[in-house]
């Protein structure tokens, strides 16, 4: 039957096995592919959930307009949204955001707001909530702390590999929000209760880190470290080439953040005999094709001035 | 004796340095060294005693706050990262 709107084709995304990546025999590695959501990344499922929770509690009425600080995913996911349901949104994000994402948020109908490169995603937060709390026509999901975000990865994403699989040894995904995590991590420590739930995380260059003090960092709210079993820090080379080995190996074109999630649950699964590893994979690598990194030489010196996810 | 890679933002509390070595069996060790011979350091690092919200460290790649916090282990010739917290996810 055919879907009432693409609205209707959030989530449901298909899960797949890498046995070419796999690291020994008897580990089973399993891909599930976020970047088929209708906008190509798991941020369909937050964006949906975020805006539907404020229409609900009465929040988000006709006539508010949608404000995000986000450098790409968040915000073609909430053009979706905000498109079919008749939103006007504006994204904050950093001037030094890839070229395809600005052009995909216009094409979207979105407003764009740059805030500067050296300030990163903490730049752009900091501009949304002033703005936010500048101008009362806005309303802010703010995934950040939004719990509807976690709620749509534990209700959907791990909700899919739970009903998918028998069993879950090791879930890696990228850090970003946490709401992956959080959300996906619970489902399916519920189901399996030893499983680990893993944390991939980008080492960001020193120019992303910038000249800011220590005061400015953010950790989000709906991110608790606590619930985290391992959180593992991979290098913007190592992340570039596990999007090559993905590609090589499975011919799956995907992000680079989850470059960074197979590298971290291949070297968990080889900390194992046996078991079930499954890596979200966040998103497909369109995106990021402008990137200069795919042809340099030095991957570091390419990435070292941008947040990649 | 362990390499401590130093974040920019705590750079003017070690005149500069981006890596550093010293010395200790467990992170706690680590750090008081470091504070030792950098004190400026210390309140940037430490809130009450613990480790504050916004500095991250890592031991071998991995988040001491998954392992066994200022008591994780860290061995001899292992690299120690410190990273302020940053929000990613975009």
């Amino acid at each position: 039957m055919a879907a009432k709107s693409v609205l209707e084709l959030v989530g449901n995304t298909p899960l797949v096995e890498l046995t070419r990546l796999s690291p020994k025999p008897g580990i089973r590695l399993f891909a599930k592919l976020e970047g088929q959501n209708p906008t190509g990344s798991l941020k369909d499922r937050i964006a949906l959930a975020m805006v539907e929770t404020a229409e609900a509690s009465g929040e988000l009425e006709p006539g508010r307009e949608l404000l995000e600080p986000t450098s790409g995913n968040t915000g073609i996911s909430l053009a979706m949204v905000a498109r079919v349901k008749g939103y006007s949104l504006t994204c904050v994000m950093p001037e030094n955001a890839t070229e395809e994402r600005k052009r995909l948020l216009k094409l979207m109908g979105a407003k764009i707001v740059l805030s500067p490169a050296d300030q990163g995603t903490n730049g752009s937060v900091q501009a949304a909530l002033e703005l936010a709390g500048r101008e009362s026509q806005y309303y802010m999901p703010f995934q950040y702390a939004n719990d509807a975000n976690p709620r749509a990865h534990y209700e959907g994403t791990g909700a899919e590999i739970v009903g998918e699989l028998d069993r879950v040894d090791v879930l890696v995904a990228g850090l970003g929000t946490g709401g992956t995590l959080m959300g996906a991590g619970a489902r399916v420590r519920e189901a399996f209760p030893d499983a680990v739930i893993a944390a991939a995380e980008p080492l960001p260059g020193d120019p992303v880190i910038g000249l800011r003090s220590l005061e400015d960092g953010y950790v989000p709210p709906i991110l608790d470290v606590a619930k985290l079993d391992r959180k593992l820090l991979v290098t913007n080379t190592e992340s570039v080439a596990a999007v090559r080995a993905l590609l090589d190996e499975e011919a799956i074109f995907a992000g680079i953040s989850s470059g960074a999630v197979v590298h971290a649950a291949r070297k968990l699964a080889s900390e194992l005999d046996d078991g079930v590893v499954v890596c979200i994979l966040a998103d497909g690598g369109w995106k990021y094709l402008s990137a200069s990194f795919w042809a340099a030489e030095d991957v570091e010196a390419a990435m070292e001035t941008s947040i990649w996810w | 004796m362990t390499t401590v890679r130093i974040p920019p933002t705590l750079r003017e509390q070690t005149g500069g340095e981006a890596t550093i070595s010293a010395s200790g069996e467990t992170v706690r060790e680590l750090l008081d060294d470091l504070t030792g011979r950098f004190p400026a350091l210390r309140d940037r690092i430490y809130a009450e005693g613990e480790l504050a919200r916004f500095v991250n460290v890592y031991v071998g790649g991995e988040d001491v706050r998954t392992k066994d916090g200022l008591e994780t282990p860290v061995g001899d010739g292992s690299t120690v990262i410190l990273l302020p917290a940053m929000a990613g996810g975009c």
